[in-house]
């Protein structure tokens, strides 16, 4: 077994894409205090799980994007960054105040897909209390239903710097 | 002039006075007169101990004292050690005393009783006859029979506690009653000069015997299996200073008697004895710190931890027979020195754990680890104490009990030059059982402290707890400041115990020197645990400093803590005890065997629907189980056949005295 | 107190301060490569400490000074430990603390700490994180206690330097039954007590499968930076010890430049490799269930156990 996983290894060698170009832009004040390391707390705040998919595969070996010094994180504590995806139902909303207020200074909060940005499609809904923004400050958007990890990626390494 | 006569002296006048106060003394102050009495008691036999220990000597024969035995006492080295030791327990208890009996044991018996048991824990080590030893021996029993059974009113554990504390005390007694007497037969007379110059006249098998006996009686006061089972029992059940008495200075008179009639009146004796009190010690250690570890009662859990602890030293004890029987005068001093070194210990951190335990029992009245908790914010000193005397049990640097263990491991590893099959096989297993030990004291003293005094409170009596009254605190300080002087200069007691243990052993050489540094004779091994602190500090300071340097934004803020996003948890939420413990139980299933019930209750009208469930888990003590119960079992056989022949009828009692008395008529008339 | 051994004492605790997080670096530098990834550079834990360094300090409501305390003694006693053990010089800078023993137990003085600031936060993972780490500890401790007592009979002492320098004189020993089953006993534990795979997964995000990372969910920012320091230190203490004690060549025993500077490249090299191997293992391997650990813990132990038979029998 060892030796078909080494097989596979060497068969497979490197999958990671080459890196596009980093980004010119800083996505705000934090950034340079974060200098190329963030840690990332992902909170489901009610998405259909569409976006969830692209996180993991933005993070997975095709995408790459923990070359670029983003990690997650299993608690708020440990975050500098909270990757929230969803619109925000009334069932998280006091959940992602609490992780937010958890999260220590310097922090930056990413709103994953349309939902979070714009309540999306579930826009109205009895269940819903709004889109990410109107829980907590928001940094950084990422327009997509879903979005491509492509966009993720981008998103992120303009919070690493890298 | 001679410190150990004067010390004695005051002690004893201070004994007898303090105990007539306590029958004397109205309510209001008694517990104050007896309680500093009993100290002065204490601190005068540090005095004569330490006096003794330095190469002073004293002794006393007063024949015509006592109807038959007479009195003989005598002070050298190595009673003086445990002299030494006893009272500095009873001092510092006596003070807590003061404090905590003003709630829970103020009467006049318990007040009276006190300061005779301290006077009889000073006795012991210093009698230099059989008989005197012996009456000494039950004496101290009694008294602490007597004070076990205190609270025996309030609670009705206490009373069973206390009928086994007699019976297996009486057992014992009558074991070293037998030993003893079979070796006084074989001499002029009981004094215990003359049963040295016997020693050597005795044959290899009534020597065995004797020391067999001994060891038996002895074993069961130091807690060592299997005959421990009184100790968790009685122990807990006991007002927290006597339990410190019984716990930090009785069980040392087992040690005492078996390294005084082994070592000193049988001479040394035979290889397998000590082999059998080597695989005992190590024994108990291992299965006291077991059930130690799954055990919840914060006091049940300091008793199995003196099982463990005494179980240590008779590893020690065994190794330092096993050299010697092999030659090596030397190593048998330095095993010898670990093992009296690691009573001195343990007696300095058993007595703080009990009095901090004892601290807490009077502020929430609970013992139950799973009912304890968050005790830091309302009482401070007594974390601090208790958390000390963790450290220190549980034989991480910079604690006492490291040192000892530290020096008892140098002894094994020294043992294998002059290494016979039987010692080759044996001393790996001992250190094997002193590494389990050492692992697994962790886990319970870091459960212990952990659970039972920082997060959050699980009761409402633990969250009300307010901080003990001054004595206590006193109590608890001097024993605190005991645990860290022997902790980092162990140059206070290891030379003169070195000396005592090299006495024992018959070799001038001192087994270890230094007063910051131990070194070891004819060894390469050092241990500076005083440079070890020093150095934790300077790298701890040096870490905070860089800390300060280093980061942005150094003031701290306070939050809530990070319950995942939910409500407020409840105390209900936190790891308690029992699921602290839980790996290691399953890890030790096979050991301990722990009983489980689990009982589902379903709803009447689907048996999908679960209404309640009901759990229930103990870990019964498996040796007593399977060494105790069948013999009780036969005992409660015997009782109900002879109910048989008592059914309350008159008649048939009469009947019986009739039938006896033509049945001995007959034999007269035959034998005639 | 020599002045090699002087030199040892400020020299080992600056490389093992700046070298254990490029260690880490390293080794997640491997792993990536293997799965096929770029990964993020071996200068990554560095960014992530400076990171973390900057972050704000919170106390959690409820928690004591233990609670404080633990990350600075998790760094203090290993830094303790990088003073004193022979890593690059023979000669310890303070000798009397250079035992085996002591080395040991200050290392398990960490753990504890952390452990109990995991207890004090009074969550329910905080609990149950200490839960685990003491049972592994409980375990670990005797093996550990055990392999160094069959290492030290045929010195004679437990006394670090001198074993380094039995060793050093007679290399051939190593190959001795009792050293070999000592140095697997060894390595097991080595994995267990820095918390790797199998024993524990450093990289996981669920709770329930936490043993380390579980105690430690409350810190944040500098004691975080610490804990991780902390851990990061130990992995690489533990992998020196390993190296020295079995394959001490290398280690600088006299006063030179070059001589200190060749110790320094040795020990780099040595646990560089051994931390590289650890990674490239850890591919391989995926985390045992809870409760068989004490299994594989409890092999180690009768292996260490064997060791010190095989030691007074053989040796």
């Amino acid at each position: 077994m060892v030796l078909s996983l080494w097989r596979k290894i060497r068969r497979t060698g490197r999958v990671a894409e080459p890196a596009p170009p980093p980004p010119d832009a800083a996505a705000g004040p934090a950034v340079a205090e974060l200098a190329g390391s963030v840690q990332i707390r992902h909170v489901d705040a009610g998405s259909c799980n569409g976006c969830e998919v692209e996180i993991g595969s933005a993070f997975g070996p095709v995408y790459d994007a923990e070359r670029y010094g983003a990690r997650l994180v299993a608690a708020p504590r440990h975050a500098d960054a909270l990757l929230v995806t969803g619109p925000v139902t009334r069932n998280m909303a006091v959940a992602l105040r609490r992780t937010y207020e958890a999260t220590p200074e310097p922090k930056v909060v990413v709103a994953v897909g349309d939902c979070a940005r714009d309540c999306g499609v579930f826009a109205g809904s009895y269940g819903v209390a709004g889109a990410v923004r109107d829980v907590v400050p928001v940094d950084v958007e990422i327009s997509g239903c879903p979005p491509r990890p492509e966009a993720i990626v981008a998103a992120l390494r303009s919070l690493t710097g890298r | 002039m001679n410190l150990v006569a004067l010390g004695l002296g005051a002690a004893a006048g201070a004994g007898v006075a303090s105990a007539l106060m306590g029958l004397l003394v109205p309510r209001p102050a008694r517990a104050a007169a007896v309680g500093l009495g009993s100290a002065v008691t204490g601190a005068a036999g540090v005095l004569a101990g330490i006096a003794a220990m330095t190469g002073q000597t004293w002794s006393m024969a007063a024949p015509e004292l006592l109807p038959i035995a007479g009195v003989f006492l005598e002070v050298d080295a190595l009673g003086g050690l445990f002299l030494a030791v006893a009272g500095a327990v009873a001092a510092v208890a006596a003070i807590y005393g003061i404090g905590y009996s003003r709630h829970h044991a103020d009467g006049r018996a318990p007040q009276a009783v006190l300061p005779l048991f301290v006077l009889t824990l000073l006795i012991v080590p210093i009698a230099a006859s059989v008989g005197t030893f012996l009456v000494c021996w039950e004496l101290m029993a009694l008294t602490s029979l007597l004070l076990v059974l205190t609270e025996h009113r309030r609670r009705a554990q206490v009373g069973e506690a206390g009928r086994w504390y007699a019976i297996m005390t009486h057992l014992g007694f009558m074991a070293i009653l037998i030993g003893l007497l079979v070796f006084t037969a074989q001499a002029a007379d009981d004094t215990f000069p003359a049963l040295r110059a016997a020693a050597a006249t005795l044959s290899p098998a009534v020597a065995g015997l004797v020391f067999l006996m001994i060891l038996v009686g002895f074993g069961s006061k130091a807690g060592v299996l299997p005959l421990h089972a009184w100790l968790p029992r009685a122990h807990p059940e006991a007002p927290s200073h006597v339990s410190a008495l019984m716990s930090a200075a009785m069980v040392n008179a087992g040690v005492y008697g078996i390294v005084r009639v082994g070592f000193d009146l049988l001479g040394g004796g035979a290889r397998w004895w000590w082999l059998v009190v080597l695989l005992l010690g190590a024994l108990s250690a291992v299965y006291g710190i077991l059930q130690a570890a799954m055990s919840t009662d914060v006091k049940r859990l300091l008793g199995y931890s003196t099982t463990e602890n005494m179980g240590l030293v008779l590893v020690g004890v065994g190794a330092s027979g096993l050299f010697a029987s092999a030659g090596n005068t030397v190593l048998a001093a330095l095993a010898m020195a670990a093992a009296l070194l690691h009573v001195c210990n343990h007696a300095a951190f058993k007595t703080l754990l009990f009095l901090a335990a004892g601290s807490v029992l009077h502020a929430t009245g609970s013992r139950d680890l799973d009912a304890l908790g968050g005790l830091r914010r309302g009482m401070p000193a007594t974390t601090a104490a208790f958390g000390l005397g963790a450290l220190a049990a549980s034989a991480l640097p910079p604690g006492t009990a490291f040192v000892s263990e530290w020096l008892l491991l140098q002894s094994l590893i020294q043992g294998l030059p002059n290494a016979g099959i039987a010692t080759s096989i044996v001393l790996p297993v001992a250190v094997a059982a002193v590494a389990l030990t050492a692992g697994l004291a962790v886990a319970t003293f870091v459960k212990a402290f952990g659970v039972g005094f920082l997060a959050r409170p699980r009761s409402d009596a633990a969250a009300n707890a307010a901080e003990s009254p001054a004595t206590m605190l006193a109590g608890m300080g001097l024993a605190g400041v005991a645990c860290v002087a022997l902790a980092l200069v162990p140059g206070l007691a290891l030379p003169l115990i070195g000396r005592v243990a090299g006495g024992i052993a018959g070799t001038q050489t001192a087994p270890a020197t230094g007063a910051l540094t131990i070194e070891l004779a004819e060894v390469t091994g050092t241990l500076s645990p005083f440079l070890l602190t020093v150095a934790l500090l300077a790298a701890a300071v040096l870490v905070v400093v860089a800390l300060r340097v280093a980061a942005a934004r150094p003031r701290r803020q306070e939050a809530r803590l990070w319950d995942c996003g939910a409500g407020p948890m409840s105390a209900r939420m936190e790891y308690t005890a029992t699921s602290f413990a839980e790996p290691l139980q399953r890890v030790f299933d096979n050991v301990v065997q722990p009983v489980q019930d689990v009982d589902v209750t379903h709803y009447q009208e689907s048996r999908y629907l679960v209404q309640a469930v009901e759990y229930r888990r103990q870990i019964p003590d498996r040796i007593e189980r399977r060494f105790y119960e069948p013999v009780l079992l036969a005992v409660a056989r015997w009782g109900r056949a002879g109910r048989r022949l008592a059914t309350g009828s008159v008649h048939r009692y009469l009947g019986y005295g009739f039938y006896t008395l033509c049945a001995l008529l007959i034999a007269l008339v035959v034998m005639r | 107190m020599t002045p090699l051994g002087l030199v040892g004492g400020v020299v080992q605790p600056l490389l093992i301060l700046a070298g254990s997080p490029l260690l880490l670096g390293v080794m997640r530098q491997i792993r990536a490569r293997l799965e096929g990834r770029r990964g993020a550079g071996i200068g990554q834990p560095w960014r992530d400490l400076r990171k973390l360094m900057r972050k704000q300090r919170i106390t959690p409501r409820g928690t004591t000074e233990v609670f404080r305390v633990a990350p600075v003694l998790l760094v203090a006693t290993t830094l303790v430990v990088a003073v004193v053990a022979p890593f690059v010089t023979i000669t310890s800078a303070v000798g009397p603390v250079a035992d085996l023993f002591a080395v040991v137990a200050l290392l398990a003085l960490g753990t504890v700490a952390v452990a109990l600031a995991g207890l004090d936060t009074g969550t329910a993972f905080g609990g149950m994180g200490a839960s685990r780490e003491t049972t592994i500890l409980a375990l670990v401790e005797p093996t550990l206690l055990v392999a160094i007592f069959a290492l030290s009979v045929r010195v004679g002492s437990t006394n670090l330097p001198a074993i380094v320098s039995a060793t050093l004189e007679d290399p051939g020993q190593v190959l001795s039954s009792a050293s070999l089953l000592a140095a697997v006993a060894l390595m097991i534990v080595i994995v267990a007590e820095t918390g790797r795979l199998p024993v524990d997964n450093p990289a996981t995000h669920l709770e329930l499968t936490m043993v380390h990372e579980a105690m430690v969910l409350e810190y944040a920012g500098p004691d975080l930076a610490l804990i991780e320091l902390g851990s990061a230190m130990r992995l690489s203490v533990y992998l020196g010890l390993l190296a020295n004690l079995f394959f001490p060549i290398g280690i600088a025993t006299e006063l030179s430049v070059l001589g200190i500077l060749g110790g320094v490249v040795a020990f780099a090299v040595k646990v560089t490799v051994l931390g590289a191997a650890l990674a490239t293992t850890e591919v391989f391997l995926a985390k045992l269930r809870l409760f068989r650990v004490p299994e594989l813990l409890a092999g180690s132990f009768l292996l260490a156990l064997l060791a010190a038979g095989a030691s007074y029998f053989l040796g």
